[in-house]
């Protein structure tokens, strides 16, 4: 059983899916409900698994590996491609958190109006596609559940979304499928150069020095531009995800037109695969070139965080200052990886997790807001305190976890962030700091426009959260302050992955 | 050996069985037609067709899997190329009668149905003989049975202004095209002295060194040129809108799928034989190396590369789904040309596992347009808005044909584009790579047009579609296969690989 672990928890959304299709579909209720129900059961294997885990080995666990497809050269040869599946510590949590926030957006699911059913069939069928990527220990595997992960969002963006959804989602189509293209043409040259597709025997084949691939002079020598090619372009492909300005705009046209529980997974989880990829294939395969490049990559992350933040500072529009905000804080995963420490590294995925929980929370509480009072303009708003005692306190707990408040998962992991980088590039980082400044600045400047002052005539009776409104909302905020105060749960099962990786960048590790 | 029939009686006339059970169909078709009521239900002929197509899909699965046979002085080849490109052209065509089914039985539509189901089976004859022949007078003849039926059924809606338009369209480009690759035909015949593909391999070279290579590479243009015409790929592609657009849609979804993949059976079976063997030195690597793989790739990537990108560029612009399946078509083709100019012993195996994929997702898409239109009375791609509600199934196969054209995951088409595309980088046509996908990303806006619409949009009415049974048919048969395939594509690889071995096109057949 212990070998099919992880399949069975990457498939297990399915059930929901199977079930979903005997439901007639004039039933909302019991779609709903079954959709709801169906995100428990991963839920449930996940925290199995982060119980089960063991922190002190640093290569994959749970591995399991099947052939799937065998494709012939000749009459001899045969290229295989393997079904394969495992987890570290760096893609453990993520499991997790895919988990968490897809069962707390399934609740927040609960507000569509319209084709229950079809919705939830296709975001248990995204909650697969998540887990399957990080899950994944296969280029090949990873490509097909990351595609898994765009095309259904493309119809919850469609159907589901405001105003403008269908440009939304074709944005949201076009600029995925280009990244997924170019990661595409890496991996089949990966493929073409390797023989093989399992990520950490390509890795192993890239960085150990008994490999053909590193010794000069020999056939199968792969020269360091090739190598410094295929990072670019995995860099490239991974931008558009992550995103890195000026990759970004899709998002900001998604997180204004999508419904809240579509945009929960996107901010919550899925441009999480951008980093994690971005620390899984770029710094596993190609550790030299992380180490070489490491400036750019944290020049990048200081324009994600500044460029965002002083857009976020202009902006009216809650969701598009939420949207900017997101811009921002995926830059300091970018200066977390680019810090090339262990530290660093620890700082990025302490911050993809703390974004990942902070961000579904904001934007769930941005919705409810847009929801009751038709508006999410910060001029508009105001006062909502009197009325909406309860989101408004959330609200204000959630911008404060937002802008790095110690105790919150925000704080440590900027705190961590910008430690490994100011151990290596302290010029950089002492730029970057300036947007913890200007996120503070713009996310009091929303929280006090929108819940304190005057309240407007037609806000002053709006309902406050209801009961099932309100376990979302709980869950994630003890997430958030769980990790702030106890850093521990999160830190502990990624340490011996961070050493393995943070070596091979280049010893930087402490 | 002296037989009273002489030297025709020795062949073995059984490897033709296809070929002569498709035949006798369609003649017993035709008399059928003759000595039926004016007025009777000519549907029946439909079933006969099928039952024919189904008889001859046996013969050629019996006759694969066996070492190659040639009859009638190698005019004639049986070998695991050209079974496996006749059991493309039968599903293609079976599905096709099937759609024609409910289709024609309209008076308005085509008038004279019988020899509409006739001219299909020859049309297909002629296609089979394209890819079993290994002389250019044959390859020839087949082409233009094929191209002739195909010019009558385009027309076949003779009261329909745009068919007889697009029907005189398609004879007038369909005649320069045979003219143009008559004429490449006959420099080679010039030179070699021989129409036989074999005989001219072995000549060839001799010629290409004795001061006619410039000779060779004119026939080689005028030869691909003529030949794009019927895998509608550039520069020869600018009848298919048109003529996809006027043409009945079961015809169309003939041209999209069989005639195309008959196009692509001559063109690799003719280059690849006559051009093998000549070889040139290269001056950067110091060796040698043949031409077909060097230069004449070359130029063939460059019309790959040129129908990639102007056929998604400009489905862009369509609102009309038959014309934008035309240029999704003629993007189709330059994919399908990828195998060929990379030229790898993956060739066959790609090619046919493409078209596979292709056949089942273009086949599906038509049958499903033609139930739309015909139900919305109009070819707009706004006819399909809000299918979803009226047929969620047929919506949700018309889904994955779209997914698996555009070479998204878990279709077939995706795996057909992998495997490809796989080819293409091994080799580092890393350009020709580069633009197969760019222009594939391109392709999704399109193909998610009309999924867009089928989902996202409010249709004129919420009533139940209702389709005709044969149609529910192929449409089942093809999402399940596309579905299929596109998880386990496993068995469809391996089997192409065994039973179509490639290195038998280079085979001479066992002779008498």
């Amino acid at each position: 059983m212990a070998n099919y672990f992880l399949t069975i928890l990457t498939f297990s959304p399915l059930l929901g899916v199977l079930l979903l299709a005997f439901v007639p579909k004039n039933l909302p209720g019991t779609s709903k409900a079954i959709g709801i129900l169906a995100t428990l059961v991963p839920l449930v294997l996940a925290l199995m698994l982060y119980t089960g885990f063991d922190s002190t080995a640093p290569g994959l666990q749970l591995v399991q590996q099947m052939n799937w497809i065998n494709i012939p050269l000749s009459n001899t040869q045969s290229l295989p491609i393997r079904f394969e599946m495992g987890v570290d510590g760096l893609s453990m949590p993520l499991v997790l958190l895919t988990a968490i926030i897809s069962t707390m957006a399934a609740v927040v699911g609960l507000t569509i109006d319209k084709r229950w059913k079809t919705f939830y069939v296709l975001f248990l069928i995204v909650e697969m596609g998540m887990l399957g990527v990080f899950t994944a220990a296969n280029l090949f595997q990873l490509f097909i559940f990351f595609e898994f992960t765009i095309i259904p969002m493309f119809f919850m963006l469609g159907i589901w979304g405001y105003v403008d959804r269908e440009k939304a989602a074709f944005k949201f189509l076009l600029y995925n499928g280009v990244g997924s293209a170019i990661m595409l043409i890496v991996f089949v040259i990966l493929f073409v150069l390797t023989g093989t597709l399992n990520i950490a025997k390509i890795a192993e084949l890239f960085t150990s020095p008994m490999s053909p691939f590193n010794v000069p002079d020999v056939p199968g020598y792969i020269p360091n531009s090739v190598r410094l090619g295929l990072f670019l372009a995995l860099l490239l492909a991974f931008a558009i995800k992550i995103p890195i300005v000026p990759f970004h705009t899709w998002m900001l046209k998604t997180y204004q037109e999508g419904h809240p529980a579509v945009i929960m997974i996107s901010s919550g989880v899925l441009i999480k695969i951008g980093g994690y990829a971005l620390i899984r294939l770029n710094a596993g395969f190609f550790p030299q070139w992380m180490n070489e490049l490491a400036t750019l990559i944290a020049v990048l992350g200081v324009i994600n965080i500044l460029y965002g933040a002083v857009l976020a500072l202009v902006q009216n529009e809650l969701k598009q200052m939420l949207a900017y905000s997101s811009v921002s804080h995926m830059g300091v995963v970018l200066l977390g990886i680019a810090a090339v420490n262990a530290q660093g590294l620890q700082g990025a995925i302490f911050q993809m997790i703390s974004h990942g929980l902070i961000a579904a929370l904001m934007f769930y509480l941005v919705s409810l807001v847009h929801e009751r009072a038709g508006t999410s303009d910060i001029r508009k708003l105001g006062g909502l305190a009197k009325s909406m005692p309860i989101i408004s306190g959330i609200f204000l707990t959630a911008m404060m976890a937002s802008a790095g408040l110690p105790g919150m998962s925000g704080f440590i992991s900027e705190f961590l962030a910008f430690v490994g980088l100011f151990g290596s590039k302290p010029a950089i980082a002492a730029v970057g700091a300036i947007g913890i400044i200007l996120t503070a600045v713009y996310l009091l400047r929303a929280t006090l426009a929108t819940t304190f002052g005057p309240t407007h005539a037609e806000h002053e009776s709006l309902a406050d959260a209801q009961a099932i409104e309100v376990v979302p909302m709980v869950v994630l905020l003890s997430l958030i302050i769980l990790i702030g105060v106890y850093p521990a749960v999160l830190s502990e099962p990624l340490q011996a992955t961070l050493q393995t990786i943070a070596s091979g960048i280049g010893g930087f590790s402490r | 050996m002296n037989s009273k029939w002489g030297v025709l009686a020795e062949y073995d006339w059984s490897v033709m069985s296809p070929e002569f059970t498709i035949l006798g169909v369609a003649t017993l078709l035709s008399l059928i037609d003759l000595l039926m009521g004016k007025k009777a239900d000519r549907r029946i002929l439909a079933w006969i067709g099928l039952a024919g197509v189904i008889l001859a899909g046996y013969f050629v699965i019996r006759n694969t899997g066996h070492n190659v046979v040639s009859i009638m002085n190698d005019m004639y080849r049986l070998d695991g190329f050209a079974n496996a490109f006749k059991l493309i052209f039968l599903g293609g065509v079976a599905c096709v009668l099937l759609i024609s089914i409910s289709y024609i039985d309209e008076a308005r539509n085509v008038p004279y149905s019988g020899e509409y189901y006739y001219l299909l089976l020859s049309a297909l004859l002629g296609a089979m003989i394209m890819a079993s022949s290994a002389d250019l007078i044959t390859l020839f003849v087949g082409l233009e049975l094929l191209s002739l039926s195909s010019y009558i059924l385009v027309g076949t809606r003779k009261h329909h202004i745009q068919s007889n338009e697009s029907a005189f369209k398609y004879v007038v480009s369909g005649g320069i095209a045979a003219a143009i690759i008559l004429y490449g035909m006959s420099f080679i015949y010039g030179i070699t002295g021989s129409t036989n593909l074999y005989t001219i391999a072995e000549r060839l070279p001799n010629a290409f060194y004795g001061g006619f290579d410039l000779l060779i590479y004119l026939a080689f243009f005028l030869m691909i040129v003529g030949l794009a015409f019927k895998i509608s790929a550039v520069p020869f592609h600018m009848w298919a809108p048109d003529v996809y657009q006027g043409a009945p849609t079961p015809i169309t979804a003939f041209l999209s799928v069989v005639s195309k993949a008959a196009g692509f059976a001559i063109i690799l079976r003719m280059f690849i034989v006559i051009f093998i063997n000549i070889v040139e030195v290269d001056a950067k690597l110091g060796m040698q190396q043949p031409i077909i793989a060097g230069k004449l790739a070359l130029y063939i990537s460059i019309i790959a590369a040129a129908s990639m990108i102007i056929g998604n560029t400009l489905a862009l612009r369509q609102v009309n789904v038959k014309r934008m399946m035309a240029y999704s078509g003629i993007a189709q083709a330059g994919y399908l040309l990828v195998p060929l100019a990379s030229l790898t012993g993956l060739l066959l195996d790609q090619t046919v596992f493409y078209l596979i994929a292709y056949l089942l997702a273009n086949m599906g898409a038509f049958a499903v347009i033609m139930i739309v239109n015909r139900d919305q009375q109009t070819e707009d791609v706004k006819g399909f808005a809000g299918l979803y509600h009226r047929a969620p199934w047929l919506s949700i196969s018309m889904t994955f044909f779209l997914l698996s054209l555009a070479g998204i995951p878990l279709s077939a088409g995706f795996f057909g584009k992998f495997y490809i595309f796989m080819s293409a980088v091994g080799l580092m046509k890393y350009w020709l790579a580069g633009i197969m996908m760019a222009t594939s990303v391109i392709s999704y806006y399109y193909y998610f047009g009309i999924v867009r619409q089928m989902y996202m949009r409010p249709g004129s009415t919420e009533s139940p579609l209702r389709v005709p049974a044969p149609i529910a048919v192929v449409v089942l048969l093809t999402f399940i296969g596309t579905v299929v395939i596109g998880v386990m594509p496993d068995p469809v690889i391996q089997y192409i690989h065994t039973n179509f071995p490639f290195q038998q096109i280079f085979e001479s057949g066992s002779k008498l």
